[in-house]
């Protein structure tokens, strides 16, 4: 998984029936100290409730699609957490 | 137009790679399968111990700390069994090992 | 999945069996403002996109499970029209 920032919302009614009553987010993927890497994404989102702003962490692939298991949907980026804290110590100090 | 080919999204290898613990996420909204599991936050590093690449969020299998230097899994199989959640778990990534020691052939590219 | 404008088509008329009739079109990725980025991915369409439409691709494994592309050798589909976009950014 790998940690992102929620930037925005797409919406679109015309799309692969799996995806019917899906929220789907724009995500800014980021490092660990909250520095975007990379292009934004689109993710479905499994938690239900992650929103503008929030610090989250996403899955990648097939294994994305797991986390509405049974059900199949076609996705390959999804929200899985949102996250309250990174505990992140300082990397000098534990050499 | 200046077409070059670019994978659609940014994947990582689905491979074993080394990597530094660097933190701990908290998360209390999270999907069912990461219950009860640390979700640590791993920098893969290269053989010289350089960071590369994104950090990754891997749950935790063998009871990894930071500033260990641990093996991640990046394929989702071999993750989501790993840390026993099953075939159909939301789970890309696990730390499935802490490292002791890395041997190497003098002048291996690293 | 990524956003991405749809730029053109490819006509093939050898090719993997499990592909007839499906219309393969040109993806550019484009950023959430929409921007173009660098880069193409030629995707199968499972919407009946058009030409300069914001569409929503999936790629990888996850884009088999799109409508029609099981068992077919697909690693990005087109599966939604980009209706509006809401950005929390300035």
């Amino acid at each position: 998984m790998q940690l992102g920032r929620v930037i925005g919302r797409v919406w679109s009614t015309v799309k692969d029936a799996s995806l019917q009553n899906q929220r789907l987010l724009l995500v800014q993927p980021c490092n660990a100290s909250g520095a975007a890497s990379g292009r934004p994404i689109v993710c479905t989102d499994a938690t239900g409730s992650a929103g503008a702003g929030e610090l989250i962490y996403w899955c990648r692939g097939r294994e994305a699609s797991f986390a509405f298991a049974p059900l199949e949907v076609v996705a390959d980026n999804t929200v899985v957490g949102i996250v309250d804290e990174l505990h992140v110590p300082p990397r000098d100090a534990e050499e | 137009m200046n077409f070059t080919y670019l994978p659609a999204t940014p994947r990582n290898e689905e491979a074993m790679l080394l990597a530094r613990v660097i933190g701990e996420v908290v998360a209390t909204v999270k999907h069912p399968t990461h219950e009860e599991r640390k979700a640590l936050l791993v920098q893969p590093v290269t053989l010289d111990g350089a960071d590369y690449g994104p950090t990754l969020v891997s749950l935790d299998s063998v009871d990894a700390g930071v500033g260990d230097l641990v093996l991640v899994t990046a394929e989702g199989y071999s993750a989501m069994t790993s840390v026993g959640r099953g075939t159909q778990a939301p789970i890309d990534s696990a730390v499935i090992g802490v490292v002791d020691r890395v041997d190497l052939l003098p002048g291996s590219p690293r | 999945m990524i956003l991405a404008r749809v730029v053109g088509s490819v006509v093939a008329t050898r090719k993997d069996p499990r592909l007839e009739g499906k219309k393969l079109l040109i993806l550019r990725p484009v950023s959430p403002k929409g921007e173009e980025q660098p880069g193409y991915v030629i995707a199968v369409d499972t919407v009946s996109a058009g030409y300069r439409e914001t569409v929503i691709a999936v790629s990888g494994s996850s884009a088999r499970m799109a409508d029609g592309c099981k068992d077919r050798p697909v690693d990005t589909a087109i599966i939604g029209i980009v209706d509006s976009l809401s950005l929390d950014e300035p």
